[in-house]
């Protein structure tokens, strides 16, 4: 078996935890006799070889970089010069916005195959195929990659478990390839204050998506989740509108429903975005006019119907 | 000043369909097309600077597609794009992003915009590939989920926020021109008005085949294929059935029994 590479990520120095995602990915396809390297580039990236030193993994290959600053020209030059030395048969980055910037341009460039948003990695008949979704989440989508010796693809959070446990990789020290970078950072933009919503603190959520239609209708939520004590969320073309604040937006740009048991998502699709902030809830009860809407993939509950109609009802119970 | 937008007329699924036989896709017969919802944000960021740039500004959007995909560049006309240009081949029917990403990389070479964008990920299958993989491969500077720009013709950067996980944004420069995948809300997209949609009949849409792009014979290969395709298994979901007054009464039931009210 050859290699597998995962690329390991930080941010501002910190460990991005998706990344023991991409190592499980990485696992789940590693054969018996097959090596596991995790690449990490930081300005000290002793510091966070411990964070990938997980079961599983044989070698932790900490890349020294200038600064922490998130480079995707020097991001790509990792990973052609990684390739190079390595002959990995299969990279695993996580899907996050980041790995979004550099790692369909590496594919493109050195000719790999590529596959993003990958939910499941497995060898059929010694054919490394992927997994993914298609059609807002609809379809699934098996793809092989013919031809093509090495093979990047990057995983979705919150699919695989983390990968824990303690391991004793080697580690190897290396300077980050000179590259040319077109990018600087200048600064972060915390997210705007809450102003007293409290999503990742709530437990019970209703949530509208764009089946609501029109900022009109909005107000009658916001009642109705007062009436039944719950706080109302929302997804993000709502926040994005200026329907509602964005410190109701649940998903990966917005919030994480940490603490919820009971979430109500009426009109909203499911896409992978909003799952993020909410998948992991107990008990999800969906209300969508599209009986093949994704989220009721995810409910426990479901009703195949018009969310004004339902509220309307509701309400007489409460 | 000139600003390239490729978009993408996506593909949206009835509430019922059904598999194509060779299991490979969706049969067509299913299918709804529009214009991609990111690459409303993608066209109103240029428009947008075309409109602050005045004179000899020029927004040029771009797709590869069939003729099903002229309404997505109608669309964009309709909105202010000054013209269009459609890529397609019969060979392209299956090919990936990155396959599509060599495609308009010919066409970047042929404009020679000072700006390219595009949408940060398409609806229909959310690769976030196209815009990144031709970056890569025209060797230009470039950044994904861009939620905020400051670009002034001419100048030799730009100012932009990345929209990273949890709402965190990442403030950059960037050096032009670059190609950049531009995010929902950066914006408030226009509609087309009626004079627009009218006006954007009359503006040119260039059609092109893969040779007078220079990639005929095989050129533009794909980096994956598609090997399957299924709908997934259902989920565990409890349909409440009914009346919409017993559907309430059920589900009054379940909020009732796990608040402990
Ligand atoms: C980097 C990135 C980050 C993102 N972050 C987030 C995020 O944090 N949160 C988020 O939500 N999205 C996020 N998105 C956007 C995401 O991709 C989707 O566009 C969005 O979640 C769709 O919202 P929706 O489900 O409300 O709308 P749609 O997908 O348009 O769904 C509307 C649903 O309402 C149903 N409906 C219509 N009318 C009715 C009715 N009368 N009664 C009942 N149902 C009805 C429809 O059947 C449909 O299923 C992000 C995207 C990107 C690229």
């Amino acid at each position: 078996m050859a290699e597998i590479l995962v690329i390991a990520e930080q941010r501002d120095g910190a460990f991005r935890s998706a990344s023991l995602e991409a190592i499980a990915a990485a696992k789940s396809v590693k054969g018996g006799d097959g090596k596991l390297a995790v690449a990490i580039v930081a300005a000290d990236p002793d510091a966070l070889v411990g964070d990938v030193s997980v079961e599983g993994v044989d070698e932790v290959i900490a890349i020294k970089a200038g600064s922490n600053d998130f480079q995707p020209d020097l991001m790509e030059a990792v990973v052609a010069a990684l390739a190079e030395a390595r002959q990995p048969a299969l990279i695993v980055a996580a899907h996050g916005v980041d790995a979004w910037s550099y790692a369909p341009v590496a594919a493109a460039k050195l000719g790999f195959g590529f596959a993003s948003d990958v939910q499941a990695l497995r060898y059929e008949d010694g054919e490394l195929v992927a997994t993914r979704a298609g059609y807002a989440e609809k379809v699934r989508v098996d793809l092989d990659f013919p031809g093509k010796e090495v093979v990047l693809v990057t995983i979705r959070t919150n699919v695989f478990d983390p990968a824990g446990g303690a391991g004793a990789p080697t580690v190897t020290a290396m300077d980050a390839p000179a590259c040319d970078v077109s990018t600087a950072h200048v600064g972060w933009k915390q997210p705007e204050d809450a102003g007293g919503i409290d999503i990742p603190g709530s437990d019970f959520i209703v949530s509208i998506g764009r089946g609501v239609g029109d900022e009109s209708k909005v107000e009658q939520f916001l009642e109705l989740a007062d009436q039944l004590g719950a706080t109302l969320g929302c997804s993000r073309p709502i926040a994005d509108n200026g329907w509602l604040p964005k410190a109701r937006q649940v998903g990966q740009s917005g919030q994480l429903a940490a603490n919820c048991r009971l979430y109500i998502a009426m009109g909203v699709s499911g896409s992978v975005q909003h799952q993020w902030g909410m998948k992991h809830v107990e008990t999800i009860v969906a209300v969508n006019t599209d009986p093949e809407a994704s989220i009721f993939s995810i409910a426990r509950y479901g009703v195949v119907g018009d969310m004004f109609e339902i509220a309307e009802e509701l309400e007489n119970h409460f | 000043m000139k600003i390239l937008v490729a978009v993408k007329q996506v593909s949206i699924l009835d509430d019922e369909f059904e598999m194509r036989d060779d299991g490979r896709g969706v049969d067509a017969d299913f299918f709804e097309k529009d214009l991609n919802e990111f690459d409303h944000f993608a066209v109103e960021e240029a428009l947008l600077i075309k409109e602050a740039a005045g004179e000899g500004a020029e927004v040029v959007v771009v797709t590869v597609g069939d003729d099903e995909a002229d309404d997505a560049l109608r669309t964009a006309l309709a909105k202010g794009a000054e013209r269009g240009i459609r890529v397609w081949d019969d060979s392209l029917a299956e090919v990936d992003s990155i396959a599509i990403a060599k495609v308009l990389a010919k066409v970047v070479e042929r404009e020679a915009p000072d700006m390219v964008f595009t949408g940060a990920q398409s609806a229909d299958f959310g690769h976030a590939t196209t815009g990144m993989a031709l970056a890569g491969l025209l060797g230009w500077p470039h950044a994904a989920v861009v939620s905020k720009l400051d670009f002034v013709p001419g100048a030799a950067t730009a100012t932009l926020h990345r929209e990273l996980e949890g709402g965190l944004e990442e403030i950059m420069t960037i050096q032009c021109p670059a190609v950049l995948s531009i995010q929902l809300g950066i914006n408030q997209p226009r509609y087309a008005s009626l004079r627009g949609i009218r006006q954007a009949k009359q503006k040119p849409v260039e059609e092109l085949d893969l040779d007078a792009l220079g990639l005929g014979g095989g050129a533009v290969t794909s980096a994956s294929r598609v090997r399957r395709m299924y709908a997934p298994e259902k989920g565990q979901a409890e349909i409440i059935e009914g009346t919409v007054a017993e559907q309430a009464a059920r589900l009054a039931e379940i909020i009732k029994e796990l608040r402990g009210i």
